[in-house]
């Protein structure tokens, strides 16, 4: 079975939307609540590796964009979450399934203010340490 | 001028110290090591310890984490100690001067003797660079 | 007994001298954890791209790194191609010719690098000279063709923009001759020192399971059985037009990720040749002028590993988001079980291994010191790896 297909029966009923701008870049929505049950299932069982994530401040909340790599057939599948709370956004982390994911979520968290919750390690990774809270660079309302 | 700055020009020793730099000019200092170029036989060598060091290469664009580490190193260094920014990034800090992350330029910081500006400066614009530095203080009374 | 920390602060060598800091837990000789600290080099440049119009972003990702210098543009380009389409269907094919060229070359440049700076960390100061000599007429070559021996400028969106002239094809050809042998005495010089041999084997190794829990990329996993090469699985170039193999090797140690670079050296030769015998003529830029909204993501095999960029526009000629993730944001924290378990003595090799770029990384740190703790610096870690390699050729060649 195609591994297009494969996740679409196994994620059935979590995907909001789905699009395939080209034969390998595929796009999928889904709810904030589900990210953890949804990368279990595409790390742990279908086996696609997890390249990154980038978070972007917009209108409408914050959008995270979960990057994962399907290397045998060169597919790149990007989960996106909206975190439609800015005041309080949090998240599930995904560092208790992969180490992989620890450094980026840090990231993010230091430079959008994104909570992860459950992360064992939330701390700041790249700005000094004597960098003013509640100032994250990568929110529209921060100067360059 | 100073009989030990005269002194040291004959034997120079480098500490090389990187404030943000994309490595670039960090290479191309490394590569004037190397055979092609070959500075250690004039004498100039690269240590280890900012404790030996005439001669401090700065190259970077000034990032703040960074900033505060090269002010207590140049403290350490022994006086008379001549400082080199290598690279635009040091002289001026390129693109990176209105990043959210780099402090003023180099030379709002500590005392720059020699500029040597390029991204990254060739080997030969780097020996040329410190043989203008060695040209200006032997030249001084 | 008590841990001890040892504090690397100061000067390391250039590579590692973007501040990173390895704050290393020891009990006795063994490393038994690591702390790594970064953020010396992050200069803002996700921000800084915001503010850039979508043609001058090359000539700054450029910059992130100095010797993946042609990686950051050309995974950006891809990127907002992606956004158009595609580059296979956008750019010209004499473009995508050269633009793997320039990738090769600068796969050739970074691997002696990393040949020169393993070689010197254990000792073998020669190694170092010897293969940054070789690296010189690769530079040359990319001043040729670039006009710069770093910092190319060469990847605009839709195309490239200096072409290689006829008359410089023949030099090209005349330098890759040239630095065959050179990799054959490389090669030649690791397999058969049984001293390298005993550094390198069985040092800093990481399992596959670990390369696949801590998402790592590039040679880094290809040395721990992982089957992943950007070029081939998601190709861009002219990489799929070209026969070539993707080297692999099972054991995940030092000496496995040495052999995969070197091999790697001759695939990248074997590479350009063909681009150079196929490239056919044309135009080399397909004058692309708008942007449209959209999404694209692009994807290119650093010599370090996939370099990933993301690049969000909304029709007007600045990206909204342009998200960079360099290979060695997951190479370097992988060190983290490759570290442990080993020798402080083998500290700086194993660090060294996964070819940090911090630069690319945007890390830095240090670390102050609670009592109770020995400070060294990274001359000092250095030191050490090249006592241990004097000892043991005192040993092995005393067996000889």
């Amino acid at each position: 079975m195609q591994t297009k297909d494969k996740i679409k029966e196994r994620l059935a009923g979590k995907i909001k939307d789905w699009k395939e701008v080209s034969a390998r870049r595929i796009y999928l929505g889904i709810n904030k609540e589900d990210i953890y049950g949804v990368v279990e299932i595409l790390f742990k069982e279908i086996g696609l590796r997890f390249s990154t994530a980038s978070g972007v401040d917009t209108p409408s909340g914050f959008e995270i964009l979960y990057h994962f790599s399907f290397d045998q057939a060169g597919e790149f599948y990007s989960l996106r979450v909206l975190i439609n709370d800015k005041k309080n956004p949090v998240i599930d982390s995904l560092t208790p399934l992969f180490a992989g994911a620890e450094w980026i979520e840090r990231e993010i968290w230091e430079m959008l203010g994104i909570n992860f919750k459950n992360h064992p390690n939330l701390k700041r990774l790249l700005l000094a340490d004597d960098w003013p809270e509640g100032k994250y660079p990568l929110r529209s309302n921060h100067e360059s | 001028m100073d009989l030990r700055l005269k002194a040291l020009t004959k034997s120079i020793w480098v500490f090389h110290l990187s404030a943000g730099s994309c490595n670039n000019c960090d290479i191309e200092t490394l590569d004037c090591f190397t055979p092609r170029f070959d500075v250690e036989r004039f004498g100039i060598q690269l240590i280890g310890s900012v404790r030996h060091a005439d001669v401090i290469l700065i190259t970077g664009a000034m990032n703040r984490k960074s900033v505060p580490r090269m002010k207590k190193i140049y403290a350490q260094a022994p006086k008379p100690c001549l400082i080199v920014a290598c690279g635009i990034c040091a002289c001026s800090q390129h693109m990176f001067r209105d990043s959210y992350n780099v402090c003023e330029p180099l030379d709002k910081i500590l005392p720059v003797d020699v500029y040597i500006p390029g991204c990254p400066p060739k080997p030969e614009a780097i020996i040329s660079g410190i043989v203008k530095l060695l040209t200006k203080i032997r030249s001084k009374k | 007994m008590s841990h001890r920390v040892i504090v690397p602060i100061g000067p390391y060598h250039p590579l590692q001298e973007e501040p990173e800091f390895f704050q290393l837990y020891v009990e006795g000789e063994k490393v038994v954890d690591i702390d790594i600290i970064i953020g010396y080099n992050h200069r803002g440049i996700e921000k800084l791209a915001e503010g850039k119009h979508f043609d001058q972003i090359p000539f700054l990702v450029e910059r992130i790194c100095g010797i993946c210098s042609s990686s950051h543009p050309y995974a950006y380009v891809l990127a907002v191609e992606d956004i158009l389409g595609g580059e296979s269907r956008i750019v010209p094919e004499r473009a995508l010719y050269i633009r793997t060229i320039v990738n090769e070359l600068e796969r050739i440049h970074s691997h002696l690098l990393w040949l020169g700076l393993a070689g010197h960390f254990i000792g073998y100061n020669t190694v170092w000279m010897w293969a940054w000599r070789y690296r010189e007429p690769v530079l040359d070559c990319f001043e040729m063709i670039t006009g710069n021996r770093n910092n190319y400028a060469m990847f605009k969106v839709g195309g490239i923009r200096r072409d290689i002239k006829e008359e410089d094809l023949p030099v090209i050809k005349k330098l890759l001759d040239e630095l065959v042998p050179a990799v054959d005495m490389f090669k030649g010089a690791v397999m058969d020192d049984p001293v390298i041999q005993a550094r390198l084997k069985g040092i800093g190794i990481l399992t596959k399971k670990q390369a696949v829990d801590w998402c790592v990329v590039g040679p880094t996993a290809r040395a721990s059985g992982l089957n992943i090469d950007v070029r081939r699985d998601d190709p861009y170039g002219a990489y799929d037009r070209l026969d070539w193999n993707v080297i692999i090797e099972k054991e995940g140690d030092i000496f496995a990720k040495t052999i995969v670079r070197i091999m790697e050296l001759y695939e990248s030769v074997r590479i350009i040749r063909k681009c150079l015998d196929k490239m056919p003529a044309g135009a080399i830029d397909a004058n692309i002028k708008d942007i449209p909204p959209g999404e694209g993501i692009g994807r290119v095999e650093a010599p370090r590993g996939e370099c990933f960029h993301y690049v969000k526009s909304d029709g007007t000629n600045r990206p909204v988001r342009h998200k960079i993730r360099a290979p060695s944001y997951m190479n370097v924290a992988s060190n983290k079980v490759a570290a442990v378990g080993g020798t402080i003595s083998d500290a700086t090799i194993t660090l060294a291994a996964v070819d940090p770029c911090y630069c690319c990384t945007e890390r830095v740190t240090v670390i102050n010191r609670p009592d109770n703790h020995k400070i060294m610096n990274g001359w000092d870690l250095i030191k050490l790896s090249q006592e241990k390699t004097r000892k043991l050729r005192g040993v092995l060649l005393w067996k000889i």
